[in-house]
């Protein structure tokens, strides 16, 4: 049994359920006989994959969905190996190079050549070009996209690429000049509500609107969340009753605690205590940028308005660094102990006076 | 590896192999002589002048994308040679090609030694070959450094052209070896004839205004400005194309976000500014987009003064800084829209 994620996931361009104008669009795009790079970018559970999905089914029917996972080896000129996985179909190749690292490069230069160079063998195929579909192209290096940059022109004859990404403010100019920008913006509170509707009524449940909308709220614009929270839901108690909260994942629960930890005591000895929690969060493979951002937007509600405008500028400063610097928890710590510094002293303060 | 040859490009002079594919027109409208390029008069005009003399130096073309550096290389070379011996006098590298130094010593080597003998009618066909090494810019610093007797060492029969969009990244030692021609950035004028040109060639229905925005988003390149004509045509075929579509196309933040933004900046009231910045991330609007727009939105606002300018630049630069390395875009602008007060 799959997930509803899965199961309910638009399988074609007309099931897709938000952004008709956009659907009409890539329609278009898949019906004619041309076709562009395509770089679609928008927050993650927008529906980026579904959609690319969905194009590509356009473009060559149902035989896209029979999939293979390779695992190809590649030599960097060090005679370093390198792995990556690949899934493919007989029309369309999927990627990530990211898994590789700094040697991206070399993975894209030797495969998008090798497919690019090969002619579609199928004769029954609808198109005389493969797609190669890269996913988290914003954090492919810049080598590897500036050798991108002219194989994607040269190769136009037999080769499309789909670049999937959160944003384009990481891909280079060059890149996004050679690519049609498809922008996937999350659904609204009401879309969301839409498609639980759906998903409730296609799994014969009585689904209260009030219950609907709190989830939808809650998932802030993320459909994939929603889905999961409505089936989490749907595990915990059935028959669902208007009043019932939606359960957020436990990690967030734990922020959120670890949020309320850090207001009520602020010493080096909590500190120490809060190290243990953050090291528990990371042990547990949850992003440490993920773990900054939840818990800042977490303080945030919980502090007086003037404290907030400082704290934003701090979490923005550690957070910066977290990216640049290698060990998560030093800044994750400075950032707790910066916050506890700040508040101490606004509730001194406000004691004082 | 392919040799990558002037012929290879996907509408070469010899034309595709599929004469029915759709072409995309940054290649069908790539200038095809000399004269044709437009904005670019003294570069055009001291290279004819070489052409004339039979001797040609070194050249070095840098200046922003799209200002038509590959494009007058390209006329320049089939000029010189005509469409059948540019197959064979021509080399032409790029950052997407292996490029190491092993390659600039092999390859490079190999086809500057070859010595050039037939001619034929109708074009000068000057003894020497062309070497264009696109987006010299991302070659390592070893590899140009095995460029610099290479060039010397050659220099009775091959020329080299590199082609970048930074002169600061080319090691002096070759920079000094070459002509340096400056591109700049097209005016309007020649964009939007340009494009005026291709509408009525293509068919498109794309009213004048149209034709200006284009002009106006593309700031001076020629390629992303036909890019996005294209990718306009294949999504609204036969209607008319709006500024609108454009803008959504380009990627460009509608004026309205902005003005929220500036409003919700404005009223300093954190709840507002919050709400405003969480919308705007929503939308998937790109960080960087993001910042370019509010700068041009805070620059041209008249109730602020010098000093709060200067202030905001600031901050916008250090956003910016941020953004490249990385950071998340929601807490970066959401501090920038907090700091900027």
């Amino acid at each position: 049994m799959s997930l509803w994620v899965d199961k309910y996931r638009p399988k074609g361009l007309d099931k897709l359920d938000y952004h008709k104008g956009l659907t009409t669009q890539l329609r278009r795009l898949a019906s004619s006989g041309d076709f562009p790079h395509l770089l679609v970018y928008g927050p993650s559970g927008a529906g980026k994959k579904t959609r690319i999905v969905a194009v590509l089914r356009e473009l060559y029917g149902p035989g896209v969905e029979k999939l293979k996972i390779d695992l190809r080896q590649f030599v960097t000129p060090s005679n370093r190996k390198l792995e990556i996985n690949i899934v493919s179909s007989n029309y369309h190749l999927e990627l990530t190079p990211s898994d590789v690292g700094q040697y991206d490069r070399i993975v894209i230069q030797d495969l998008i050549k090798e497919i690019a160079q090969t002619q579609q063998v199928d004769a029954s195929a609808k198109r005389h070009f493969k797609v190669v579909v890269i996913n988290e192209a914003d954090s492919l290096s810049r080598d590897a996209q500036s050798a991108l940059r002219r194989t994607m022109e040269k190769y136009m004859n037999n080769m499309r690429v789909i670049l999937c990404c959160q944003s384009t403010s990481k891909i280079i100019a060059p890149i996004r000049s050679r690519c049609l920008l498809v922008r996937v913006a999350a659904p609204n509170a009401d879309e969301i509500t839409d498609v639980l509707r759906k998903v409730a009524k296609s799994e014969s449940l009585q689904l209260p609107d009030t219950f609907a909308k709190r989830i939808a709220e809650e998932s802030k614009g993320n459909m994939r969340k929603a889905v999961l929270m409505l089936e989490a839901a749907r595990v915990q108690q059935y028959p669902f009753s208007p009043s019932q909260e939606p359960i957020p994942t436990d990690w967030e629960v734990f922020i959120r605690e670890l949020a309320v930890y850090i207001l009520t005591e602020q010493t080096p000895g909590r500190l120490a205590q809060v190290r243990t929690k953050l090291y528990d969060l990371l042990t547990h493979c949850i992003p440490p940028d993920v773990i900054l951002k939840t818990l800042t937007f977490e303080l945030l509600q919980r502090i007086d308005g003037q404290l907030k405008g400082t704290v934003v500028g701090y979490a923005a400063e550690y957070e910066h660094r977290l990216r640049q610097g290698s060990k998560a928890i030093f800044h994750l710590e400075a950032f707790v102990a910066r916050f506890m510094s700040i508040y101490k002293k606004f509730l001194v303060d406000l004691g004082a006076m | 590896m392919m040799a990558t040859t002037f012929f290879s490009r996907p509408t070469g002079p010899t034309g595709a192999q599929k004469p029915a594919q759709p072409a995309p027109w940054v290649e069908k409208y790539r200038p095809k002589k000399m004269d044709d390029i437009s904005s670019q008069e003294e570069a055009v005009a001291v290279l004819k002048r070489t052409m004339e003399s039979a001797n040609l130096p070194h050249l070095l073309f840098y200046g922003p994308p799209g200002s038509g550096k590959t494009s007058t290389i390209l006329a320049l070379a089939r000029e010189l040679y005509g469409p059948e011996l540019i197959k064979t006098r021509v080399l032409e590298l790029n950052a997407s090609d292996e490029r190491g130094i092993d390659i600039i010593r092999m390859k490079v080597k190999d086809f500057a030694r070859v010595t050039v003998s037939q001619s034929v009618s109708g074009y000068p066909c000057p003894p020497y070959k062309i070497i264009i090494l696109d987006e010299a810019d991302s070659m390592t610093t070893d590899a140009q450094s095995a460029l610099r007797r290479t060039m010397e060492t050659y220099s009775k029969i091959t020329r080299f052209c590199l082609v970048c969009n930074y002169v600061s990244r080319i090691i002096e030692p070759l920079a000094s070896r070459c002509a340096k021609f400056r591109f700049k950035p097209l005016d309007d004028v020649s964009v939007r004839s340009r494009l005026q040109l291709i509408c009525e060639t293509e068919g498109v229905n794309c009213p004048a205004e149209t034709i200006e925005t284009l002009a106006r988003l593309s700031e001076g390149d020629m390629r992303r400005s036909i890019m996005l004509l294209q990718s306009a045509h294949r999504l609204y075929r036969t209607d008319v194309i709006t500024s609108d579509a454009i803008c959504e196309i380009a990627g460009v933040v509608p004026t309205q976000m902005i003005e929220t933004l500036m409003a919700a900046w404005q009223s300093k009231d954190f709840h507002r500014i919050e709400a405003a910045v969480g919308e705007a991330v929503r939308d998937g609007y790109s960080g960087a987009q993001l910042l370019s727009q509010l700068h041009d939105r805070f620059i041209s606002d008249p109730h602020l003064t010098s000093a709060q300018k200067a202030k905001i630049a600031q901050s916008l630069g250090h956003a910016d800084k941020c953004l490249t390395d990385g950071a998340d875009e929601h807490l970066q602008l959401l501090n920038l829209m907090v700091a900027a007060f």
